[in-house]
């Protein structure tokens, strides 16, 4: 009995973070007066909820852009972070702990006090608009560093002395010994960088203006605030699926990794 | 054997990071704190007039209270239901792993989609909780148009976004524990209670403290609901610090004073924060 209550508490608890997604989905077929009515089926399937978005606003496009920018940061940051977590967890330099404090001390600094200047800094070098303005900002950070440290300490030093002994250069070591050893870690960076960078919409919305450059979160937010959408539910919702499908079918392959990754990232905070 | 400067060129992705992206902004925002600017016309010496300005600010004093609003609302309901969700997948279950997977889904998701979908599911005439409410034979809520709910319901759908990641960072805690601990507690007839306050809260209080930071940050950061759901109405019941910053830097583009806003507002976030470390370690 008690057990029965419990897996009811469960299932529940699964349908009520699941549900509404389920929902809109399906919503997104349904034809546009029986949105708000609806349960979960509607009487016919139609399409015209993601015609409409598609000859709207430049969506593919978007999400090209979303794709490029995510890639590159995500790219960026496995080799530039994994390179400073090398020399700190490897090395003993002059300003290292003072590097280490500076590290740690910029996880802790809210954004909003370098939002306005970092603006003013893409409007004087021109790159509002491109690609530089999404990507650069973010090529590094300091949560990757510390991972990749952390990881990189568990490494025995006797693995790096025989790579050196064989000649290996210092990349080839960081990049052929180090990092097939840091899979793990490589793989937590690797998620949630991606993911932040996807989802990330007040930066976009601030430096990006011309739609053709637009990212894909900030387009739907701009589509759906902005009227365009003429209060039509169903294109509306249409809008959002397509902005969730990639990162909810990666999420149902890799689901393990990715909730891994998401709770490593909070304990180091 | 290895060249001396070698670690510093494998810190210099970070430092000439650092200096462009971090510290070259921040002394420039104390800068542009004395200044009136609008990025296009020369910038003006405007001594202390941004502080005076807000000293005196009732919507700067506004957002505050939304935030505050919302925090007291989001961080209890937060812990309370991931607590609540981690104890129930800390039995012995099946299908542990479909159940976490389940909670979790809302947490990856972008927030735009989060926030038009709830925006859908809110609405006063047409969404889907109303007409449910109606058919129950009780009357409509006002979830995004009533000045005193709206930002309760925001901090709703916060919660649902976000409680899915406490969940596993708790059940992660609770796994902790070695279960002799309850033994031995179960031999010498401890209670329900006191089993909870005097073996599984001091084991999951570094989590409960990093859910409190993680979801004042959360909370500090606050913007993409409001600036779809409400655009911070209705009376401004819902306008976020950050979106008022965004507003006065990227609408009227008065730089200085939003650069103002920027600082004052960091340094209260880092003071919170500090106020809560203390706290939580004095308890438990």
């Amino acid at each position: 009995m008690k057990r029965l209550l419990l897996y009811l508490v469960l299932i529940l608890g699964a349908v009520m973070f699941t549900y509404p997604f389920l929902w809109m989905v399906s919503a997104t077929f349904a034809p546009e007066q029986e949105i708000s009515k609806l349960l979960l089926l509607p009487s016919k399937f139609v399409w015209t909820s993601y015609q409409q978005v598609f000859a709207k606003i430049p969506i593919l496009r978007a999400l090209l852009n979303s794709m490029l920018v995510a890639s590159a940061i995500t790219l960026s940051v496995i080799v530039l972070a994994s390179m400073v977590g090398y020399a700190l967890s490897r090395y003993r330099f002059k300003g290292q702990n003072l590097l280490f404090y500076i590290i740690i001390f910029t996880m802790t600094l809210p954004f909003q006090i370098t939002l306005i200047p970092q603006y003013i800094m893409m409007v004087k070098f021109g790159w509002v608009d491109s690609y530089l303005a999404l990507i650069v900002p973010y090529m590094i950070n300091a949560f990757a560093i510390i991972l990749f440290r952390q990881h990189f300490m568990t490494i025995p030093q006797d693995l790096i002395d025989a790579a050196r002994i064989d000649g290996c250069g210092e990349l080839r070591i960081l990049f052929r010994i180090l990092m097939p050893n840091s899979i793990p870690a490589v793989v937590t960076v690797g998620i949630i960088t991606f993911m932040t960078a996807w989802n990330e919409v007040l930066w976009p919305l601030i430096v990006i203006r011309d739609q053709e450059m637009m990212t894909m979160p900030q387009l739907v937010a701009l589509f759906v605030v902005g009227g365009r959408a003429e209060s039509q539910l169903g294109v509306k919702l249409a809008a959002a699926t397509l902005l969730a499908m990639p990162i909810v079918l990666a999420y149902f392959f890799f689901q393990r990794y990715f909730i891994q990754s998401m709770a490593s990232s909070g304990l180091k905070e | 054997m290895t060249n001396k400067l070698t670690p510093y060129l494998f810190i210099s992705p970070y430092v000439i990071f650092f200096l462009t992206f971090i510290a070259f902004p921040v002394i420039f925002s104390v800068v542009l704190m004395f200044h009136k600017w609008n990025i296009i016309a020369p910038m003006e010496f405007a001594g202390l007039t941004n502080f005076v300005r807000l000293i005196h600010d009732p919507m700067f004093f506004r957002s505050l209270l939304n935030t505050v609003i919302f925090l007291v609302i989001h961080i209890p309901l937060q812990i309370i239901i991931a607590l609540f969700f981690a104890e129930l997948l800390n039995q012995n279950i099946r299908l542990r792993g479909f159940f976490r997977g389940a909670y979790f889904l809302p947490v990856v998701v972008s927030g735009v989609v989060i926030t038009i979908l709830w925006q859908q599911l809110m609405g006063f005439d047409s969404g889907l909780i109303n007409r449910l409410l109606v058919r129950l034979g009780l009357g409509k809520v006002g979830w995004l148009v009533d000045p005193a709910i709206a930002m309760p319901s925001i901090a709703l759908i916060a919660t649902w976004k976000n409680v899915g990641l406490y969940i596993v960072l708790f059940l992660a805690g609770l796994q902790s524990v070695p279960p002799y601990y309850y033994e031995a507690a179960d031999i010498d007839g401890a209670t329900h209670w006191q089993k909870f306050r005097y073996i599984t809260l001091p084991a999951i209080n570094p989590t409960i403290f990093m859910v409190l930071v993680l979801s004042t940050i959360g909370g500090f950061s606050l913007f993409i609901e409001p600036y779809i759901l409400t655009g911070g109405g209705p009376l401004n019941s819902t306008l976020s610090t950050v979106l008022y910053i965004y507003k006065e830097g990227f609408f009227f583009y008065h730089m200085g004073y939003a650069a103002t806003l920027g600082i004052v507002y960091a340094f209260m976030i880092l003071l919170v924060i500090a106020i809560q470390r203390r706290f939580v370690e004095k308890e438990v």
